[in-house]
C-alpha cells in the first residue's frame, strides 16, 4: 500500500472531514497544489475552487467546493481551514445560476464602495462553484 | 387571616409557576447540551488556527504585521466588547457581567483612558444605557437564533475590524461568562486587538516534536507570508469572538438551568409551607363550626 497523509477538512463550525488519504489536490491561491505523503511543509492560502481527495480505497476523487480559507501542509498531514465547504454533487446548477443573477442585481443596487466590494467578492465565490459542477 | 379560597387561590398560582420554571429549566438543559456540542465541534479549527498563527507569527518580523496584530503602538482608547444574552430569567448571569464592565469602565476612566463600548445582547445594553449611554458606539442583539452561526461572530468581527481601521479605538477587549460547569460561569476579559498568542511562538516551535528532523522555520509560503497573515489575522478575530459566542451561550443555558431549579425548589417549598397553612385554617374552620353547632345545641 502507498504511504498516506492525514488529511483534515475543518469549517469553523465542525471538523468536517478526517481521513487518510493518498492525496490531495487543494487550489491553493497560485495554483493547484497536489499534497502526497512527505511533501515539503508549507502553508498557502485557497482560492474559492474544488477539493479533490484521492482515497485509499475508492479510485474515485471525492469532491469538495470550499469558498476560501487556509491550508497547511507537513510531511504527515495536511489540514484545511475552509470557511465554506460543501460536497460537489450537493450543488445545484440552476440555484447557483439563479443566486448570481441575484447577486447582480444587488451589485447594482449596493451605493457604498464597502458593500460593493462584498458583494463582488461573493459573485466571484458564487461562479467558482459554477465552475466546479 | 386569609380565607380558605384565597389560600387555595395561591397555592394553584404557586403551582403553576412552579409547572413553568420547570419546564423552562428542561428546555434550558436541552438547550445547553446543544451549545456544548456546538461548542466542541467549533474547537478542532480555533485549535488549528492557532498552530498555524504560531508558525506563521514567527515567520514576519515585527514592522511587517499587521496593525491589527501589533496594534496602534497607542493606549488611550479602549474598547470593550461586553456580551450578554437577549433574555433574562438566568440567574446572576447578566448582572454579574455588567458589575464587572462597570468596574472596569470606572478602572479605565480613572487611569485616564477613553471607553467605547461595542454590546452584544439586549440585556447588557440596556442596562449600561442608563449610565453609560454615551459610551455605547454600536450594539448587537438577536444573534443565534436559532442557532448560533459562524456568519454571526463574523459580522461582529468586521464591525470592530473596521472601527478598528478608521482608527475608533487601540485596544479591544472582550468580557463574556466563560462556561466552567453546568452551575459556575467565569465572567472572563480576553484581549483581541492587539492580539496576544497564548504561547510565545519560540515555545510553541520547541513544544511540538518536529518529525523527520524538520522544524517550524521552514515552511514555504504561497503567497508570501505577510499576504497570508494579512488574511489570518481578520479571520481568526472572528474566531476568537465566535468562540467567546459560544462559550457565552453555553454560559447563559447553564445560567438559566441553575435559576430555573432554584425556582422551581423554591416554589416547592412554597407549595408546602402553604398547603400546612392551609389545612391548619381548614381544620381550625372545622372545629369552630362544630363548637357552634355544639354550644347551640346545649343552649336550647
Amino acid at each position: 500500500m502507498a504511504d498516506t497523509t492525514a488529511f483534515e477538512l475543518v469549517s469553523p463550525e465542525r471538523l468536517l472531514m478526517s481521513q487518510d488519504v493518498e492525496m490531495v489536490i487543494v487550489p491553493g491561491a497560485e495554483g493547484n497544489i497536489g499534497v502526497l505523503a512527505r511533501h515539503a511543509p508549507m502553508i498557502s492560502t485557497v482560492r474559492p475552487g474544488v477539493i479533490e481527495i484521492f482515497g485509499t480505497r475508492s479510485a474515485e476523487a471525492e469532491r469538495v467546493f470550499v469558498a476560501g480559507g487556509f491550508a497547511e501542509v507537513t510531511p504527515d498531514r495536511c489540514t484545511v481551514l475552509a470557511e465554506e465547504a460543501v460536497p460537489v454533487s450537493d450543488l445545484d446548477r440552476s440555484e447557483i445560476e439563479q443566486s448570481i443573477k441575484d447577486l447582480r442585481e444587488d451589485l447594482e443596487d449596493a451605493k457604498e464602495p464597502a458593500e460593493r466590494t462584498a458583494i463582488e467578492a461573493r459573485i466571484v465565490v458564487t461562479q467558482a462553484k459554477l465552475a466546479a459542477i | 387571616m386569609a380565607s380558605l379560597k384565597d389560600l387555595r387561590n395561591r397555592i394553584a398560582t404557586v403551582k403553576s409557576t412552579q409547572k413553568i420554571t420547570s419546564a423552562m429549566k428542561m428546555v434550558a438543559a436541552s438547550k445547553l447540551r446543544r451549545a456544548q456540542e456546538q461548542a466542541e465541534a467549533g474547537r478542532p479549527y480555533a485549535e488549528r488556527m492557532e498552530r498555524m498563527l504560531a508558525s506563521l507569527a514567527g515567520g514576519v518580523s515585527g514592522g511587517q504585521r499587521p496593525r491589527l496584530m501589533v496594534g496602534t503602538g497607542k493606549d488611550d482608547v479602549h474598547l470593550l466588547v461586553v456580551v450578554t444574552s437577549d433574555r433574562g430569567l438566568c440567574g446572576g448571569f447578566n448582572s454579574t457581567l455588567v458589575r464587572e464592565a462597570r468596574r472596569r469602565i470606572r478602572e479605565l476612566r480613572d487611569a485616564g483612558k477613553e471607553v467605547k463600548l461595542l454590546c452584544v445582547g439586549r440585556k447588557g445594553r440596556d442596562n449600561l444605557r442608563r449610565d453609560y449611554r454615551n459610551l455605547i458606539i454600536d450594539d448587537v442583539t438577536d444573534i443565534g437564533k436559532p442557532k448560533l452561526t459562524f456568519d454571526d461572530a463574523n459580522g461582529i468581527a468586521g464591525k470592530v475590524a473596521s472601527l478598528f481601521e478608521a482608527g475608533e479605538f487601540d485596544v479591544a477587549q472582550v468580557i463574556y461568562n466563560r462556561f466552567k460547569s453546568a452551575i459556575s460561569q467565569v465572567v472572563t476579559s480576553q484581549q483581541l486587538i492587539p492580539l496576544s498568542l497564548d504561547e510565545p511562538p519560540a515555545e510553541q516551535a520547541e513544544s511540538e516534536p518536529s518529525e523527520n528532523g524538520v522544524g517550524k522555520a521552514v515552511y514555504d509560503f504561497e503567497p508570501e507570508e505577510e499576504q497570508i497573515i494579512a488574511e489570518l489575522i481578520p479571520r481568526n478575530l472572528a474566531i476568537q469572538i465566535y468562540k467567546t459566542l459560544l462559550e457565552s451561550a453555553a454560559s447563559e443555558q447553564g445560567a438559566r438551568m441553575t435559576a430555573m431549579d432554584n425556582a422551581t425548589r423554591n416554589a416547592g417549598d412554597m407549595i408546602a409551607g402553604l398547603t400546612l397553612v392551609y389545612n391548619r385554617t381548614r381544620q381550625a374552620v372545622i372545629t369552630k363550626e362544630l363548637i357552634e353547632i355544639i354550644s347551640g345545641a346545649e343552649a336550647v
